[in-house]
């Protein structure tokens, strides 16, 4: 493995900028897409933090706030917020960065096995993400994310081409996904079996089958959308005979399966990091591996739990509350056997692990008031609410984002063959964990209290909470500038990594850091399971 | 089992759940109740463990030896099968509360409920319309709901119940207030600029209250015609845009001293407040947009939703306010 002598690494196989937006190697695609999802992770958070700036204090006069002159800029504001961060962040963000570069490596594999393909879904999500931008300087979309009909129909902003933009990245999301599973399926080095490969593998293996399958529905629902608006075809206008209910069951039918795009992903994360920082085989990889799929078999007959109110009948709430319920069981499965994966082990608190913890604190909390949503009258006072907005941040922030950060500070030195300062990045841990909680627990209350989600302005009785979430907001903010600090400087000034850093067995750390273009200099023959703590 | 129930009730005092106002409100916080009790052991066993573990397994040297575990099915049984029991009953205790909210009570008093951009219109059986929703105490309510443009969502946290209001099709909910007092009610479907302000009262009265108040208000119509029109302006909640003393703005211009005054239009003509140009920008409010209110007006049209007395009221009113 001595091909640092030759000064040949991915990272200056080739010079030029050129070189990278043309490049089929999966790692350097990898980094496309985390210096993109981090640009527009930036763009969202920034968004983020002026809705709880308005929210500070409720408006002394109708309709006039102290950030946004009027609630139609507010309402811009959140579709962008919400639209970037689940579009452009946490749907592509690990499958994109990490699924593109460590997949291949950790199944023993020189690349994807279509790499072409792969530079595409690239382009094709940069397309959409450049539509949706572009929506920002016309007509700012004002729906939510979720553009829910007869409003999108009726609204006068620029709907149809944040849709299209939508169709153009699901599009990328599809192809990626198809990639990945051929991947899987076609390119795993010798000996490497299915049950030989480490769970992030299987992770992104389940997150892909959803993608390919729910995705299309997607797009069908959004260009649907499209003609409603153009043409008037009447499928969703009640003016012209249409359901607008139709478009939510049309539309959770894919957004449900997405939240397990959104979380999967991460769980396949968290193994990784539990297994490497406390020196111990996984415990029940087997159950975490099916379990994985089990989620995503169930979670494409979920998507009535979002409609409890929305005039479905009682039988179909009856059926989605039940079913939900089953995808509560392989979930808590898999916190137990991460639980279980600590004992007797040899714990290491770097900043991964750290981020790793911070996940299993804050998805247990989004894990019991996910089951507290799944209970059909429970979820009629809370739907809609500040604690429905609370619970999936603490999923999908306090999981899938923490998983995205303990990843990076992981995987980093592996991909830029650069170490960090650990006094940096667990000071960003810090501030973020303590933050988050600052900001989301007090939202919970308010949704108790009956504080409804997408308010420009509320009652007296909300506003000491709102203050204590605004101030949490701040710390978060913080917590990614330490974060974003201490990438910088380990990029420019950080010592040279080893191979193995952290002492991890899967195969991405038995080449150099950062790795060769064709990954290994020899194929890799597998003997054993990823994690032989022995 | 008192253990349980005391912890329920315990867990229940410190839910920050809003008033209760009807049974069915307290049933959904006993359960409510229960789970936060159940999430608190859950928390308490996986983070709690996961702390505990992580103290006690802290790294000592590089050299560590760890247990090579890969399994234990027994375990993994139990930590699946006692899960699935929890959600399961909870599941069927969430299902028995859900089926008395859904099941609409017999002999209710059927009052109509409809949403539109951004003000809810209650209307009773004998035609008094009114922009609160005022019910008796003591007796099952069923409101029929119907939306007039988009999607709302009619909730009253303090009766634990929520129902969206669907165009083009009618949704119902019902409640028995269990006391007198004022309620808030919120709409809780995104419905675009001023969804939150869409809120109102529910005033649960006595049934002297009640019945006294209907009769009143359905005298309405023997009114002088400009207090006719104070009386539809406060209906149609038109003061939820429109300040009818002082220059003050909220979403539409103030209404004071306005009749006879010169407007500027958003396209550069101009024109004098008249009943003629009254009576056009209540029906069609885009026809002439005042500057700094555009490009798109955000008052609703009402063409098709006032009769002509009802406009001819509303114009007379507005002239009162210009002294």
């Amino acid at each position: 493995m001595g091909h640092a002598a030759h000064g040949s690494n991915y990272i200056n196989a080739e010079k030029g900028l050129m070189s990278w937006f043309t490049s089929l190697d999966h790692k350097r695609i990898g980094i496309l897409y985390f210096c993109t999802v981090l640009f527009f992770f930036l763009c969202g958070g920034i968004a983020a933090l002026l809705l709880r700036l308005e929210l500070f204090t409720p408006n002394a006069a109708a309709n006039v706030g102290q950030v946004f002159a009027n609630g139609d800029i507010y309402n811009q504001a959140l579709t962008y917020h919400g639209a970037i961060m689940v579009f452009m962040v946490i749907v592509p963000g690990i499958p994109s960065i990490f699924g593109n570069f460590f997949l291949p490596l950790q199944i023993g594999a020189k690349d994807v096995a279509y790499p072409k393909l792969n530079l595409a879904s690239w382009y094709l999500f940069m397309t959409g993400a450049t539509m949706a931008i572009a929506t920002m300087f016309l007509n700012r979309v004002d729906t939510g994310w979720t553009f829910y009909t007869p409003y999108s129909i009726r609204t006068g902003t620029s709907v149809s081409l944040i849709v299209a933009a939508v169709f153009i990245m699901g599009m990328g999301s599809v192809l990626t996904g198809l990639n990945f599973i051929a991947t899987i399926h076609k390119l795993r080095a010798p000996g490497m079996t299915f049950h030989r490969m480490p769970l992030f593998c299987w992770a992104i293996y389940s997150t892909s089958i959803i993608q390919v399958l729910a995705t299309p529905i997607l797009a069908i629902t959004l260009l649907l959308l499209i003609m409603e608006r153009a043409f008037g075809v009447g499928i969703f206008d009640p003016k012209l005979g249409g359901d607008p209910v139709l478009f939510q069951h049309f539309f959770w039918f894919y957004s449900h399966p997405a939240v397990y795009i959104m979380i999967l992903p991460a769980m396949g994360i968290i193994s990784e990091l539990l297994t490497t920082y406390s020196k111990k085989t996984i415990f029940g990889y087997t159950a975490i591996a099916y379990s994985s799929l089990g989620i995503a078999i169930v979670s494409f007959f979920v998507w009535g739990h979002h409609m409890y109110v929305s005039g479905q009948s009682e039988l179909a709430g009856v059926i989605f509350s039940f079913l939900t319920m089953l995808v509560g069981v392989p979930t808590a499965i898999k916190m137990f056997n991460w639980l279980a994966t600590l004992y007797k082990g040899s714990i290491e608190f770097t900043a991964s692990m750290l981020y790793a913890m911070g996940f299993l604190f804050l998805f247990v909390i989004g894990g019991v008031t996910g089951i507290m949503l799944a209970t059909l009258p429970i979820d009629v006072h809370f739907h809609d609410t500040y604690f429905v907005v609370a619970h999936f941040h603490y999923v999908m922030v306090g999981g899938t984002l923490m998983a995205l950060m303990g990843g990076i500070y992981h995987w980093f030195p592996k991909m830029f063959g650069k170490m960090y300062s650990e006094g940096l990045a667990r000071m960003s841990f810090v501030f973020v964990f303590v933050g988050f909680n600052v900001t989301f627990f007090p939202q919970f209350i308010l949704g108790a209290m009956g504080m409804p989600r997408r308010y420009f302005d509320y009652i007296p009785a909300y506003e000491q909470l709102n203050k204590i979430s605004t101030v949490g907001s701040w710390l978060i903010g913080l917590g990614f500038v330490i974060a974003l600090v201490s990438i910088i400087k380990a990029l420019t000034s950080g010592a040279k990594a080893p191979a193995n850093p952290w002492g991890a067995k899967t195969l991405e750390w038995h080449t150099e850091s950062p790795p060769i273009t064709h990954n290994f200099s020899h194929e890799p023959h597998v003997t054993e399971g990823p994690y032989e703590y022995k | 089992m008192m253990w349980l129930l005391s912890l329920i009730n315990r867990a229940n005092a410190q839910t920050f759940m809003p008033t209760e106002g009807s049974k069915i409100a307290t049933s959904v916080d006993n359960l409510y109740g229960f789970l936060i009790a159940a999430s608190f052991i859950s928390c308490a066993i996986l983070i709690g463990g996961m702390i505990y573990f992580a103290l006690k397994y802290k790294r000592k040297s590089d050299n560590d030896k760890t247990a090579y575990i890969t399994h234990d099915t027994r375990l993994e049984v139990i930590w699946s099968v006692i899960p699935l029991i929890i959600f399961l009953v909870v599941f069927a205790w969430g299902w028995i509360i859900y089926h008395d909210m859904r099941k609409m009570p017999e002999n209710a008093l059927e009052i109509h409920v409809t949403g539109r951009q951004w003000s809810w219109m209650t209307e009773y059986k004998n035609g008094v319309k009114s922009p609160d929703i005022v019910v008796p105490v003591g007796r099952d309510v069923k409101i029929v709901l119907a939306s007039e443009d988009v999607i709302h969502s009619l909730y009253i946290p303090s009766f634990r119940v929520k129902q969206d209001a669907v165009p083009g099709r009618y949704t119902a909910l019902w409640f028995r207030a269990d006391k007198m007092g004022e309620f808030h009610v919120f709409c809780t479907e995104f419905c675009g600029t001023s969804h939150s302000g869409m809120i109102t009262k529910l005033k649960v009265v006595s049934q002297e209250d009640f019945d006294k108040w209907l009769i009143e208000e359905s005298e309405v119509s023997a009114l002088p015609i400009a207090q006719r029109g104070a009386k539809i302006f406060q209906t149609r909640a038109c003061a939820s845009c429109h300040n009818v003393e002082g220059d003050a703005v909220k979403i539409g211009p103030s209404l004071a001293q306005s009749f006879g005054k010169t407007h500027n239009f958003e396209d550069g003509s101009t024109a004098q407040v008249d009943e003629n140009y009254l009576r056009e920008s209540i029906l069609n409010s885009n026809a002439k947009i005042v500057k700094g209110f555009g490009p798109r007006s955000a008052m609703p049209a009402f063409q098709g939703q006032l009769s002509e007395a009802e406009v001819t009221a509303l114009i007379e009113y507005i002239k009162t306010l210009s002294k």
